[in-house]
């Protein structure tokens, strides 16, 4: 080390101890602006008929996201039917019965680029896949490009939280005679289960809040849903749509849209990590 | 008997799962495969102009990817550019320099961060930080580094800078997370060596921390940088959606992602909707790419320093 004076490599660890201060606080902050700019907009559009009204016509005071909340719940929720059962036994194929295996290495691999694709991607696809040979837009097509989000993250954390499993669980379950089946879900996946429920809600509470697989599967309708094979109305492109309209009142309504979504969101993610974070600790 | 019904059982459950895993395999094929075919037209008709060319136009028929690389491009730099050291010093921050009881609630706070869905960014971005930028940023910015073609033209608000500096934020939970676990990774023994040697903690952090993680801090960057690319409501939003290429950060420009997620639903000739499939093949190939060079990255690492898998 080229010698320095003592006070101006003090005076240089001083200076970057407060920007580090000062960069911590810029994240709350903004953590903070957004929190209270959106609440406070938000609630300005929230009241009962906001939850079970359908929307109004610009320019009609009143009205509400009834059907966009009620899609939205439909897309998500028939997204984790689909994709969740699907990442937990991919999961424990890498984690449990093809542990070791190349086969194992190569989905592991696949799944870590699944899991960076954009999720606008994930739209474009089941857009070719579902919504071009169909010839309609359509609730199902929705749920299956946020199922697609779902199933690689959803494969990773149980990976992960199975490899945790201790082997000697594994071992006693299958000295005692249990069959290899039996002994992965009934002691191995039991053991995990934690881990596992808090990724799948944390992967779950993501997808909810996303809009860009949607723009071009579910699109949206001004209306109830009826079934799920026709355009779905939800929040998030609601919002979208909402924002970029020159009307004031669409503008207020997006943005009680936005704060539900981002209480809904925020809300599920504080529980899951509470929840693991007792148990871990 | 039993034996033969534990033998069909094992043998179930284990095509079932393979089955699964699979077909997550199936998935990512399934997705070039079908991308490709849809984009065929544009491709076979624009062949590699459609990358060369920043010409876009649905009315002449004429489709160019240019300008949306570019956007693509510059956006995610100058989101790497402010994220990354702000996250090496909040990292910093939290584990250096201030007691747990302190740091886990902050360091929870900024995780926070990334649980915000991108359309509630795109919202605050759009109605208040835009106008803020407009009002405060940018006429300072004007005033003091005026003479930079990069700060040049009107200030109004939304463009590549804000767009860049909202996804800054969105990315900035990630890579402080890597980057926590690359200071706590750093066995004590080496950190205190240096101390004993007289050492400032920010010498400590720069010669001993940074050089011993720096893999782990190459995969925070690849790990911001495959965030911020294909990033697209809060984009969408506040990027201003012009498909000119300008050399000033104030300027109104486009992405791949805000391109789409604009003019996908109103694309109804057959090339232009192929063309812009082809645009999301281009940033399905680059995040891709980023994928993999960051994964390959981060088995050599593990298995150089006898962490494999």
């Amino acid at each position: 080390m080229t010698p320095r004076p003592a006070t101006f490599r003090k005076a240089a660890d001083a200076a970057i101890k407060g920007v580090s201060a000062i960069a911590a606080g810029l994240g709350i902050f903004f953590l903070c602006w957004i929190l209270l700019e959106v609440g406070r907009r938000g609630i300005a559009a929230i009241n009962w008929d906001f939850f079970t009204a359908l929307p109004a016509p610009p320019g009609v005071a009143g009205g509400g996201m009834g059907n966009a909340i009620l899609g939205t719940l439909m897309i998500t929720g028939l997204a984790t039917l689909i994709g969740v059962p699907f990442g937990i036994l991919a999961g424990v194929y890498l984690a449990e019965l093809g542990r070791g295996s190349r086969l194992a290495r190569v989905i592991r691999f696949t799944t870590n680029v699944l899991m960076g694709i954009p999720s606008i991607i994930m739209g474009l696809f089941v857009y070719s896949l579902l919504v071009l040979p169909t010839g309609h837009f359509s609730g199902t097509a929705g749920a299956v490009a946020l199922a697609f989000i779902i199933l690689p993250v959803v494969a990773r954390t149980a990976d992960d939280m199975l490899g945790l499993v201790p082997n000697a669980l594994r071992e006693s379950a299958l000295a005692l005679g249990a069959p290899r089946w039996k002994a992965t879900l009934g002691v191995v996946v039991r053991t995990a289960r934690t881990g596992m429920t808090t990724g799948v809600l944390l992967a779950v509470a993501r997808v909810s809040g996303e809009t860009a697989p949607l723009l071009f599967t579910a699109l949206n309708i001004p209306y109830w849903p009826g079934s799920m094979n026709e355009p779905t109305a939800n929040l998030t492109v609601t919002i979208f749509n909402y924002a970029m309209s020159p009307y004031p009142e669409w503008q207020t309504a997006a943005w009680g849209a936005s704060l539900l979504i981002m209480a809904a969101v925020l809300l599920a993610t504080i529980i899951a990590r509470a929840a693991t974070r007792d148990r871990i600790k | 008997m039993s034996r033969l019904r534990q033998t069909i059982g094992d043998s179930v459950f284990k095509h079932v799962t393979r089955g699964a895993a699979v077909g997550v395999l199936l998935l990512l094929v399934a997705i070039l495969v079908e991308l490709t075919a849809s984009a065929w037209p544009a491709i076979s008709h624009f062949k590699l102009g459609f990358l060369l060319s920043g010409n876009w136009n649905p009315v002449t028929s004429e489709y160019g990817a240019l300008s949306s690389v570019f956007g693509t491009l510059v956006s995610t730099v100058i989101a790497i550019l402010i994220a990354v050291p702000l996250s090496l010093v909040i990292a910093l921050f939290l584990v250096e320099l201030v007691p747990r009881a302190v740091s886990r609630p902050i360091g929870y706070a900024i995780e926070l961060l990334a649980a915000v869905p991108s359309i509630v960014y795109g919202m605050w971005g759009l109605f208040v930080f835009a106008p803020f930028m407009a009002d405060h940023v940018q006429p300072l910015l004007k005033d003091t580094l005026g003479f930079l073609p990069l700060f040049d033209g009107p200030p109004m608000g939304i463009g590549m800078l804000t767009a860049g500096i909202v996804l800054a934020l969105m990315i900035l939970p990630f890579i402080t997370a890597v980057m926590r676990d690359v200071f706590t990774m750093v066995p004590p023994v080496v950190k205190e060596a240096c101390y004993g040697m007289g050492s400032t903690t920010w010498e400590v952090t720069r010669k001993v921390t940074v050089r011993y993680g720096f893999s782990g801090v190459v995969g925070a960057v690849f790990l911001g940088l495959g965030r911020a690319v294909g990033e697209t409501m809060a984009v969408t939003f506040v990027i201003g959606n012009n498909h000119d290429i300008s050399s000033s950060l104030f300027a109104a420009g486009n992405s791949i992602a805000s391109t789409l997620a604009n003019e996908f639903a109103e694309a109804s000739e057959p090339l232009y909707l192929s063309a812009l499939v082809e645009l999301g093949l281009v940033l399905l190939l680059m995040t891709v790419v980023i994928q993999v060079i960051s994964e390959v990255w981060v088995t050599r690492v593990a298995r150089t320093s006898g962490r494999q898998r």
